[in-house]
């Protein structure tokens, strides 16, 4: 019964990696971007809200009203300013590129937030749990991310398979050159695609402040964690992602529960192990 | 009155120049093709005119306003569609999503999912599949619906019978009849010049990024195409 509840607690755990990855496979998936800066947007989300928070009073889930729409904003912004410019040389521009901009991030955020850490306040439905047959506690918390990855994915399939603008997205991800000679614009369209990525990062950062301190050098780590997230799963597949991302916790549980100075290494093992059995992940989609 | 006219057509690859001031015109409603030996620059002249390589604005003038150095998908809405060579199906959409995607644009015209089944078909029953489970000839239609579903004035199709067994090219050039039947302007680009100067009631003949003879289809001098065929 230990073992079932560490499979639990570290597949809900999964809710927020997977959560964490959805812009970055976006990004990628859409217009092969690999978006060094993807850890520091989630943080930067954070401290919107906390900006947003201690300014009007709302509670953090209720500032993701004004949040999204900001860095859904940013999100456009970056790619069409920026971004665009970088992507007809290869994979290397855009590297370098966003590399500048988690600098730039990281070094802002300590300007003007200090190194302290900093956590979002949501009152008591951190600490609520729900207990479930064979005395296992879930935590309503953990329980509600999940949820919101699983709709997040969802939403997304439907919009991607079901919407004329999802249906330009996949024709530009397959052959952005051809999709372009279709009448296409792409330039506007990865300039969407950014801002709908932003969209998830910042439904990231916010929840993931909730649960975690964080401080203006928390960025990386949560970039890292993405990318085992997304590659776990396979490049391109959104479910393979949910599922890399609860892989990734649940590897994390199990080695917590061995010694909780395991935890950390335990995901990134878990990784390195499935990089080596499966180098194209659980569901790949693209192949190039 | 000419839908397409180019004025000193010049386009590089990099360093590469591959054409050198082409200079052609297009009447609206007509037929022309355009044949050459491999690399004479057939494709890169349709590339330039759907907006594809880079230009100067005055080098491309489509109905009677100067378009060139315009993205391709300003060149799409302005009524400009190309079949590329070697059809380039989005492969992760349905038959059908390809098509849906070719109207993207949205301009209005003829041409709806409707003509484009009733033109073709095989498409119709098709139309669930992933692209790449479709046969050549059956891909080559599905390219063609997709860039008849902008609703083009001009139409610019390049090797149609690349790869295709004969019964198939014939019966995907016994289409174009309709397409033309429409008012569309058409651009052929063929390597094979015998179902090209069928289909066509002008050609051009390219050689090595020059234009190296125009004339009308009809009472055409083999010998003379020979000639600016291989560059003799």
């Amino acid at each position: 019964m230990e073992w079932l509840n560490i499979l639990i607690q570290g597949g809900l755990l999964g809710g927020i990696y997977a959560l964490f990855a959805i812009g970055l496979s976006l990004s990628f998936g859409i217009m092969r971007l690999v978006n060094i800066a993807h850890g520091d947007l989630i943080v930067l989300s954070a401290y919107v809200a906390l900006v947003v928070v201690e300014n009007t009073g709302l509670d953090p889930i209720s500032s993701l009203v004004i949040v999204v729409p900001m860095m859904f904003a940013l999100g456009y912004a970056l790619q069409r300013g920026l971004l665009n410019f970088t992507l007809s040389g290869g994979l290397l521009p855009p590297l370098l590129v966003t590399f500048g901009i988690s600098v730039i991030i990281q070094n802002s955020l300590l300007q003007g937030f200090g190194a302290y850490t900093h956590r979002l306040q949501q009152g008591a439905i951190e600490t609520a749990s729900l207990p479930i047959p064979g005395g296992i506690a879930v935590g309503v918390y953990p329980l509600l991310v999940f949820a919101v990855a699983v709709l997040a994915i969802a939403g997304l399939q439907l919009f991607f398979y079901r919407t004329r603008l999802g249906r330009a997205f996949r024709a530009v991800s397959d052959d952005a050159d051809t999709a372009e000679l279709m009448g296409i614009d792409n330039r506007k369209l990865f300039a969407l695609a950014l801002g709908i990525a932003m969209i998830f990062t910042a439904l990231a950062g916010v929840l993931f402040a909730i649960r975690t301190n964080f401080d203006p050098a928390a960025g990386p780590i949560r970039l890292i964690l993405a990318f085992e997230a997304v590659i776990i799963g396979g490049l391109g597949s959104l479910w393979g992602t949910l599922l890399g991302g609860m892989v990734l916790g649940i590897a994390q549980a199990v080695g917590a529960a061995l010694s909780p100075t395991w935890q950390i290494l335990a995901g990134h093992l878990a990784f390195l192990i499935i990089l080596i059995v499966r180098p194209s992940g659980l569901f790949p989609r693209t192949r190039d | 009155m000419s839908l397409l006219r180019t004025h000193g057509l010049s386009a590089f690859y990099g360093d590469f120049q591959a054409l050198f001031g082409i200079d052609l015109s297009v009447e609206d409603g007509e037929t022309v093709a355009i044949i050459g030996a491999n690399g004479a620059g057939k494709t890169t002249f349709l590339r330039a005119i759907a907006g594809a390589l880079e230009t100067a604005p005055e080098m491309i003038e489509f109905d009677g306003r100067r378009v060139g150095h315009s993205t391709p998908h300003e060149m799409v809405r302005l009524g400009i569609a190309m079949v590329p060579e070697g059809r380039k199906l989005f492969p992760s959409l349905s038959v059908e999503e390809n098509l849906l995607l070719g109207g993207h644009c949205g301009r209005a015209g003829p041409w709806s999912l409707q003509r484009v089944y009733k033109l073709f078909p095989m498409l119709d029953e098709l139309r669930r599949l992933p692209a790449p489970a479709l046969s050549g000839g059956q891909q080559q239609m599905a390219a063609i619906g997709r860039a008849l579903m902008s609703n083009p004035r001009l139409l610019l199709c390049d090797e149609l019978s690349l790869g295709l067994a004969p019964v198939v090219i014939r019966a995907i050039y016994d289409c174009l009849g309709a397409i033309v039947a429409e008012g569309t302007t058409v651009v052929i680009v063929e390597q094979d010049i015998n179902r090209a100067l069928d289909a066509s009631a002008h050609f051009y003949c390219f050689q090595e990024g020059r234009l190296a003879l125009s004339a009308p289809t009809k009472n055409f001098n083999r010998t003379a195409i020979t000639a600016a065929y291989f560059g003799l």
